[in-house]
């Protein structure tokens, strides 16, 4: 199920409602039930437990006046801790800095999905979050009217308390708990306007900032329980190989080294071996496994090599019509005719997601039950994984989420708390199992490598025809196995606009395979579409001898895109600008959020390339937090930045040739120039912005160095030292 | 066994004079604030100071930090109130917040030999440390901030 549609099953199914616990706390919440249908509001808390329906409580309000929020997702960086918290706060009137926010555990009965992928947390919750928020306000309301025996409307809330307006009588919401356990909840409630709001819309000190200044944050490598065993597994270098024999007495003669195991670490459908050292500490298994030896057994698959990869992809490109996800006209028929027209191939490569905390996972297996602690994305996924390869029941596998110290899409796959569930099966006692930045960068999975064949036809100064071809690793096959049908998210990053004004237009996905484990990265597919559709428009668009943003601008007829191409030319001064003095644009929409950047660069004396500024004009409808938004933008433009000009995963024989970051580098704080952020004011859905701010950046700055120099880069990563 | 100092508290550790400083105060010690990042100095999560000075602890071994004096991102200051924890929480700059505690512990070196630092000593100061979130704007941003704060702290720290 895509993220979209998981959004739309949610809002569909979910019912709100309010429970009394005992007549400690009032929790809040809403019932999701598998069942849709409304019917399931009037039925008993009985019969909802038994029809397995759970209340997700996303608000508890103890008798004391504690109020205590929870946080469902998983929090990376994207700064949802927070502002799931905002949203709570503004309609149930309670201190956004007085509330105590909790990370919570898997479970998609009670929360629906919780996989915390396609920046889909606040654009999937937020309507029903302030619709929850506000009904819990009124009936808080309620019960103290009843109370003090007035009417409702002459009081109000603020601050955790009930207020009479006449005679400004108070009650804390603590003491109202077990009033209100007992009303019933209003099934309409007035939701405030934008212009009421004083919590959402500001940019405000991030509730989890404090915890990560001072070293209190728990990331999944900081947990710690008692009886804790430290392990690091020495995994197939070739990813796909076995473990043909290993020796470990070296290994156990290490101090602290306890026992040395093969294990083997599912990856959905394809098992990968390795061999694990357990310890006393995470430094003495590392060092045990310095001295353990291992023979693999590499035969049955291919040994790919980078250049091949690419050869291959881009030989199909020319041979094949691949597999057609959707065509609009006759491109094909209009190309064939045209005089003037373009056929070029862009190449975007493998990337690892190199989060700062490597990947790692407390497990403890027990002959009823199996307990993760860990950085994860997609708690009900380890679930279903863990459970399925166990054949325990769901429930019994209970994941814990913590802080995560990045994700990128590289913590949604269930394969590390599998692999530390075996371990722990194995010792027979909870064990923290730690990934090295050697196995990060070097087991995957990974951004999958891609070419595309970009085709088209000009005429009369526009686009007569576009046919666009993707050969590249599918994700999907990873995950769910070979479906025979074109990627989906072949034309991922494209704006939707532009079908209405081009009449000819084709995707197609031409399939390709090798061994290599693969998977969702920050924006997935439309960080790499993106550079090739957007640099290839600004191909068009010199081609047709047009300006690149009039171009789009012809093309983007929605009010939204106009009124965002006018902000991206004020903003930039685009309109003002010299001939050929190193603008460029590109525009890309993915996951519900369209973001527009503009990159200026010059020349930088003998040392190629300077980029002096970047331009990001955001259009994510509704909004939250501002201050929020704007760093996502600015770390999507690194990690974009980083991924265009520095770093990029090589085979050879089958091997990753990236070990650490002395050869996967990243950017650091001299590479980076100024970014700055606008995001656009209205009321439309909420779109989303963990990734949407990085796709359109390589193109920009591609299409700026094409502006300069008339040097069109087809081909990432580049070095922008090396660009004259 | 080996005495430690770290944060103003004594520790007798019974362990490999070899073993890096950060695996001690971690999984021994038990203070997780010091992060693991690259494990060969090449990316400064795991920063701390060992007499004043900034070190990366995953390869600073056990045996060197004996009888110095020691302080880790918990010890920085009594009330998170440190000029750079301060104006980093001020300029929102964490986002996962993994790499912060390195960054926190290096900067606060940067302001102490350098109160008025310039976008340059910045540059030279915290180049070691990687942010995968990208907050290096903000962090300049904080730098800047804290050297003002100090500076109204009467460079207290």
């Amino acid at each position: 199920m895509s993220v979209s549609e998981e959004i739309e099953h949610l809002s569909r199914r979910s019912f709100l409602r309010i429970a009394g616990i005992g007549s400690a706390a009032l929790c809040l919440g809403l019932y999701v039930s598998e069942k849709a249908g409304a019917k399931v509001v009037n039925e008993s808390e009985a019969s909802l437990a038994d029809a397995g329906i759970a209340l997700a409580a996303w608000i508890i309000i103890h008798t004391s006046g504690k109020v205590t929020l929870i946080c469902h997702r998983a929090e990376m960086g994207q700064g949802v801790y927070h502002s799931i918290a905002q949203i709570i706060a503004e309609e149930l009137e309670v201190d956004l800095y007085g509330v105590d926010i909790q990370l919570t555990q898997g479970d998609e009965k009670k929360y629906g999905s919780q996989l915390t992928g396609g920046s889909s947390t606040i654009r999937g919750s937020y309507k029903n979050l302030l619709k929850l928020s506000a009904t819990a306000r009124e009936v808080l309301i309620m019960a103290a009217a009843a109370r003090w025996g007035v009417d409702p409307s002459g009081c109000y809330a603020a601050s955790g308390h009930v207020i009479q307006k006449s005679s400004g009588k108070k009650l804390h919401y603590g003491e109202l708990v077990a009033d209100a356990a007992k009303l019933t909840p209003p099934k309409e409630v007035k939701l405030k306007t934008r212009a009421d709001y004083k919590v959402i819309g500001k940019g405000s000190l991030r509730r989890d900032s404090p915890l990560k200044t001072n070293g209190q944050a728990v990331f999944g490598i900081d947990k710690r329980i008692p009886g804790l065993q430290f392990a690091t597994v020495e995994r197939n270098p070739r990813l796909r190989g076995k473990v043909r024999s290993f020796d470990a007495s070296a290994a156990l003669k290490v101090p602290g080294v306890t026992r040395v195991f093969k294990v083997v670490m599912g990856v959905w459908d394809t098992d990968r071996e390795g061999v694990a050292v357990v310890a006393t500490s995470t430094w003495a298994a590392m060092q045990g496994r310095k001295v353990l030896k291992v023979e693999w057994d590499d035969s049955g698959f291919e040994h790919v090599s980078s250049p091949e990869i690419f050869r291959r992809q881009q030989e199909l490109l020319q041979n094949s019509e691949g597999l057609s996800l959707s065509t609009q006209g006759d491109p094909t028929g209009i190309i064939a005719r045209a005089k003037d027209k373009l056929d070029v191939v862009y190449e975007t490569p493998y990337q690892s997601h190199s989060c700062m905390e490597p990947v790692n996972c407390i497990a403890h297996y027990q002959a009823d039950k199996v307990e993760i602690w860990g950085p994860v994305q997609a708690p009900n996924w380890i679930q279903d994984y863990v459970s399925k390869k166990l054949g325990m029941d769901r429930e019994k596998v209970i994941v814990n989420m913590t802080f995560l110290g990045g994700g990128f899409g590289r913590k949604a796959m269930p394969d590390y708390p599998y692999e530390a569930v075996m371990v722990s099966k194995e010792i027979g006692a909870p064990v923290q199992v730690v990934w090295t930045r050697e196995d990060d960068a070097t087991q995957g999975p990974y951004r999958p490598g891609i070419s595309y064949r970009c085709e088209g036809a000009v005429e009369n100064g526009g686009i007569a025809a576009l046919k666009f071809r993707m050969a590249g690793q599918n994700n999907d096959h990873w995950m769910r196995g070979d479906s025979g049908k074109a990627n989906r998210s072949t034309s991922e990053g494209f704006l939707k606009p532009y079908y209405e004004s081009i009449k000819h237009i084709s995707f197609a996905d031409v399939p390709f395979k090798t061994p290599i484990p693969t998977s969702f990265w920050r924006s997935v597919y439309a960080s790499t579409n993106g550079f090739a559709y957007e640099s290839f428009l600004d191909e068009l668009a010199h081609q047709a001898q047009k300006d690149p943003m009039d171009l789009r601008r012809q093309y983007l007829k929605d009010e939204r895109s106009q009124l965002l191409i006018d902000k991206m030319e004020e903003v930039s001064g685009w309109k003002n600008r010299k001939k050929n003095e190193g603008y460029g644009v590109a525009i890309t929409e993915c996951f519900a959020s369209t973001v527009g950047h503009i990159v200026k660069v010059s020349k930088n004396g003998d040392k190629g390339i300077r980029i002096d500024k970047v331009w990001v004009v955001v259009d994510c409808g509704w909004y939250v937090n501002p201050d929020i938004i704007t760093a996502q933008v600015e770390g999507s433009v690194v990690m974009a930045l980083g991924a265009a000009t520095i770093h990029e995963i090589t085979f050879k024989n089958g091997m990753v040739e990236q070990r650490n970051f002395y050869d996967y580098k990243m950017p650091r704080i001299t590479d980076i120039p100024p970014i700055e952020v606008h995001i656009m004011e209205n009321d439309e859905n909420a779109g989303g912005m963990g990734e949407p701010g990085l796709p359109a950046f390589a193109p920009a700055l591609t299409n700026a160095i094409f502006d300069l120099t008339g040097k069109r880069i087809r081909k990432l990563p580049f070095d922008l030292a090396n660009v004259h | 066994m080996i005495n430690l100092n770290v944060n103003h508290k004594k520790y007798r550790i019974d362990a490999d004079p070899d073993m890096p400083l950060l695996w001690v105060i971690r999984d021994i010690i038990g203070l997780t604030g010091t992060k693991y990042g690259c494990g060969v100095a090449q990316c400064g999560a795991c920063v701390i100071h060992l007499n004043g000075e900034a070190v990366r602890s995953c390869v600073t071994k056990l045996s060197r930090g004996a009888g110095q004096e020691i302080i880790t991102i918990e010890g920085l200051s009594a009330n998170n109130n440190h000029p750079a924890q301060v104006a980093w929480n001020e300029e929102s700059v964490p986002q996962c917040g993994y790499c912060h505690s390195g960054q926190i512990m290096s900067a606060a070196v940067l302001l102490r030999e350098k109160p008025n630092p310039t976008d340059q000593d910045i540059d030279d100061a915290m180049a070691g440390n990687i942010c995968r979130c990208g907050t290096y704007l903000r962090i300049r941003k904080a730098i800047h901030l804290a050297a003002e704060l100090q500076k109204k702290e009467g460079g207290t720290t």
